[in-house]
C-alpha cells in the first residue's frame, strides 16, 4: 500500500510528463484493442456469414472434389445412397452439384460453374425457392456480382454450354428468376445457380452430386460412406489465416505506439533513478530493502500503464462502443477484394481479447520499469545519500 | 538504560579504493557509547565523521575491525538484517532534510511507521505525538516545500523519533540552517534525549552544536584525537549557557 501510494504520488508529482506518456501508452491499448476489435468481428462475421450462405455445418466432400481445381469436377461426383437420400428429405443434408460451363453474355465468353442445389432446402441462405417456378424452362439466380460483371438483370436469358456426363457439349438458355446480395464472394463470382434436378438432367448425372452441406444443428453421423467430412475450421482455414496474418500485420502499428510509450517510460525510469540517488539512499536508511526500492520504482513505472488504462476508459472506452454500435462502412471497391466482408465491418471486443490487451500493456511497462530499477541493486546507500553517480 | 552499551567500536579501519590503491578515511578507531548519550563527532571536512556515522547505521560495513550497534555486528548483517535494524532501531537527521517531496509533513514521519506495517490507530498517534514534539502539528498537511529550511529539520528530526528510536544519528543537521533555527533544532534534540532517553550522536562542525553535546569526540585524520566530556553541559543547563559555551570555545581556538 506504501509504495502505491507512493508511486503514485511520485508520478502524479512529475506532472504533464507522466501525462504524455500515459496518452501514448492509452492510445497503444486503445488501437491494439481496435485493430483487435475490428478483425475478430471481420472474422466472426465472415465466419458466420459464410455458414450461413456456403459451408453450413460443414460439407461432405466427393473423394476427388478440390475446390481449387476446376478440373477435378469432371470426376468428382457420386450417387446418393439410401441413407443420403433420408437425410436430404430430413433436411440435414443438401446436395449440390458442381460442374463447369461457358455462359455467353452480351458478346463475350465467360468460363462459369454451374451449381446445382436443392430447391426445398433450408441449409443454406441460397434463395432456391425462386425455382419453384413454371413460367420458364430453366430457372437460374445469381449473384449481385456476377449479376454486375454481366450485365444481367432478373427476367433476363442466358446462354449458357457445359459437357454432360459423356462428354458431349450441350447449350441452352437459363432465365435469371432472381439476384441475391450476399456477403460471400466465393457462391457469387463467376456462378450460376440451379435447381439440382434440372442439372442433373442437363449433365445427366442423374442422382447424383459433388459435396452435401450439413445443416448447422446436424446430427448427421460424422461418417457417410463415400464421402468426406469437412468441418467448418477446414473450410474457414484459409479466411482465418488471413486474419490471422493481418493481425500480425496491424501489430506492427500498435506496437510501434507501445514500443514509443515503454522507451518513453524507460527513459524516465533511468532519469529518476539518476536524479533520485538521495531519495533512494533516504529509503535505505529508513528501513528499507533494496529489493523493496526497487520494487517501488518497478511500480511507479508500471502504475503508467494504471493511469494508462484509466484515461483509455476516459476517451477509449466511448469510441469503441460507438464503432461497435455503429460499425465501420466499407467502400464499394471493398466487394472487389474477393474476401468475405460486409457493407459495415462491425468490431468485436471479446473479454479475452481486451485482457490480453490490458495484459500486454502491463506486462510490457512493469518489465521496461524494472530493467534499469534493477540497477539500485547495486547502488551503496552511502553514495546514493550523496547523491553520487556510481 | 542510562549505563546499556548501544555502541562498541573495535580498532575500526575503514579504506575507500582509490584508483589502484586505497584512502584510508578511518583508523583503529576504538569507541564506546552508552544508552542516552548526546554525543558529537567533530572535526574538519574529511576527517572521517559522516564515515563513521554511516558504519553505526549500517550503511556501510568496515575494511577492518568490528562496529556492534545494539548487540549486532554490522559486517555480518546481511541487507535484509541491515535495513531492519535501522528500520526498527535507528533514526537518521540529514543536513538536507531528505524529506519526500511529494508527501505532506504527515505522510513523511508516517513513512518509518508504514516499513513497520503497524495499525492505522497506532500510526496516526504516533505521527502527531512526533509532530507534537517539534512543534508542527499543524503543519501536518503541509508539503515540504511550503516549509522552511528549519521547519523541515524539525520534520526530519519527527521522522526519526516517531518509532522511539535506540539511537539517533544526525549528520550535519544544522549546516543549512541559519544560527536561530540551529539553536531550536539542537535544543529540540536535546529535550528529546532527556524526555525519551533516546542516544544522539551528531557529526558536526558547527560550534553551536558543540554547546550542547555531553561528550565530544574530535576526529581528526580519520583517528581520535581527543574524546572530552565538557563538564559544564548538563540536563540543567538553560539553552543561554550551551550558547555561551559555544562562544567561549570559539574564543579559546582565536
Amino acid at each position: 500500500m506504501l509504495a502505491v501510494k507512493l508511486a503514485f504520488k511520485n508520478l502524479i508529482g512529475a506532472g504533464l510528463r507522466t501525462w504524455l506518456t500515459a496518452a501514448v501508452l492509452s492510445f497503444a491499448f486503445v488501437v491494439t484493442v481496435f485493430y483487435n476489435g475490428l478483425l475478430d468481428g471481420w472474422n466472426l462475421q465472415a465466419r458466420n456469414d459464410t455458414q450461413a450462405w456456403e459451408i453450413g455445418g460443414g460439407q461432405f466432400w466427393h473423394p476427388q472434389y478440390d475446390r481449387f481445381d476446376p478440373f477435378s469436377l469432371q470426376d468428382a461426383h457420386a450417387g446418393l445412397s439410401l441413407e443420403v437420400q433420408r437425410l436430404v428429405e430430413q433436411k440435414k443434408l443438401a446436395p449440390l452439384l458442381i460442374t463447369q460451363a461457358t455462359a455467353y453474355s452480351g458478346g463475350r465468353m465467360i468460363n462459369v460453374l454451374l451449381k446445382g442445389i436443392d430447391a426445398d432446402q433450408r441449409i443454406l441462405r441460397l434463395p432456391t425457392s425462386c425455382f419453384k417456378t413454371d413460367s420458364v424452362e430453366i430457372p437460374a439466380f445469381i449473384g449481385r456480382r456476377m449479376a454486375a460483371a454481366m450485365g444481367l438483370k432478373p427476367g433476363d436469358a442466358l446462354l449458357v454450354r457445359w459437357r454432360d456426363q459423356h462428354g458431349v457439349f450441350d447449350a441452352r438458355e437459363v432465365t435469371i428468376v432472381q439476384i441475391f446480395t450476399a456477403n460471400v464472394p466465393s457462391i457469387d463470382n463467376g456462378q450460376i445457380w440451379l435447381a439440382l434436378d434440372r442439372l442433373q438432367d442437363m449433365t445427366g448425372l442423374h442422382n447424383q452430386a459433388t459435396l452435401l452441406v450439413a445443416a448447422t444443428d446436424h446430427q448427421t453421423p460424422i461418417e457417410l460412406s463415400g464421402w468426406i467430412f469437412r468441418p467448418p475450421s477446414f473450410l474457414l482455414k484459409e479466411f482465418e489465416e488471413i486474419i490471422r496474418s493481418k493481425k500480425v500485420g496491424s501489430s506492427i502499428i500498435y506496437g510501434l505506439l507501445l514500443a514509443i510509450a515503454l522507451l518513453a517510460i524507460f527513459d524516465t525510469q533511468v532519469l529518476s533513478i539518476f536524479r533520485r540517488r538521495r531519495e533512494i539512499g533516504t529509503y535505505m536508511a529508513m528501513g528499507m530493502t533494496r529489493s523493496q526500492v526497487i520494487g517501488l520504482f518497478t511500480l511507479e513505472g508500471g502504475a503508467h500503464s494504471i493511469l494508462a488504462l484509466l484515461l483509455a476508459l476516459v476517451y477509449g472506452f466511448p469510441l469503441l462502443r460507438w464503432l461497435a454500435l455503429h460499425g465501420i462502412g466499407l467502400p464499394e471497391v471493398a466487394d472487389a477484394v474477393g474476401m468475405t466482408m460486409g457493407e459495415k465491418l462491425i468490431p468485436v471486443y471479446s473479454a479475452g481479447m481486451v485482457l490480453f490487451a490490458v495484459a500486454l500493456v502491463v506486462v510490457s511497462t512493469t518489465l521496461v520499469s524494472y530493467l534499469p530499477a534493477r540497477r539500485i541493486a547495486g547502488l551503496k546507500p552511502t553514495e546514493a545519500l550523496r547523491g553520487k553517480v556510481q | 538504560m542510562e549505563n546499556k552499551q548501544i555502541i562498541d567500536i573495535n580498532n575500526l579501519v575503514k579504506r575507500f579504493p582509490i584508483g589502484d590503491g586505497y584512502f584510508t578515511a578511518l583508523q583503529g578507531i576504538t569507541l564506546r557509547f552508552v544508552a542516552g548519550e548526546f554525543a558529537g563527532l567533530v572535526g574538519p571536512s574529511g576527517s572521517g565523521k559522516t564515515t563513521l556515522l554511516n558504519l553505526i547505521g549500517s550503511l556501510d560495513s568496515p575494511s577492518e575491525g568490528s562496529v556492534v550497534v545494539l548487540g549486532h555486528e554490522v559486517s555480518r548483517l546481511s541487507h535484509r538484517e541491515s535495513a531492519a535494524l535501522r528500520n526498527y532501531h535507528i533514526g537518521f537527521i540529514f543536513q538536507t532534510y531528505n524529506l519526500l517531496p511529494v508527501f505532506s509533513v504527515y505522510d513523511n514521519v508516517e513513512f518509518p511507521l508504514l516499513l513497520q506495517k503497524r495499525d492505522a490507530v497506532g500510526r496516526r498517534k504516533a505521527v502527531m505525538e512526533a509532530l507534537d514534539w517539534v512543534g508542527l502539528s499543524h503543519k501536518a498537511q503541509s508539503r515540504p516545500a511550503q516549509l522552511s529550511g528549519g521547519e523541515c529539520q524539525r520534520v526530519s528530526i519527527a521522522r526519526a523519533m516517531v518509532k522511539r528510536p535506540e539511537l539517533v544519528l544526525a549528520d550535519e543537521p544544522s549546516a543549512n540552517l541559519d544560527a536561530k533555527n540551529s539553536h531550536h533544532i539542537i535544543q529540540t534534540m536535546k529535550r528529546l534525549n532527556r524526555e525519551l532517553g533516546t542516544t544522539f550522536l551528531f557529526a558536526t562542525h558547527d560550534e553551536k552544536v558543540m554547546g550542547y553535546l555531553d561528550r565530544i569526540i574530535s576526529l581528526d585524520d580519520g583517528r581520535v584525537a581527543r574524546d572530552e566530556r565538557p563538564l559544564c553541559v548538563n540536563e540543567a543547563q538553560s539553552d543561554s549557557t550551551a550558547e555561551e559555551n559555544g562562544h567561549a570555545r570559539r574564543q579559546a581556538r582565536i
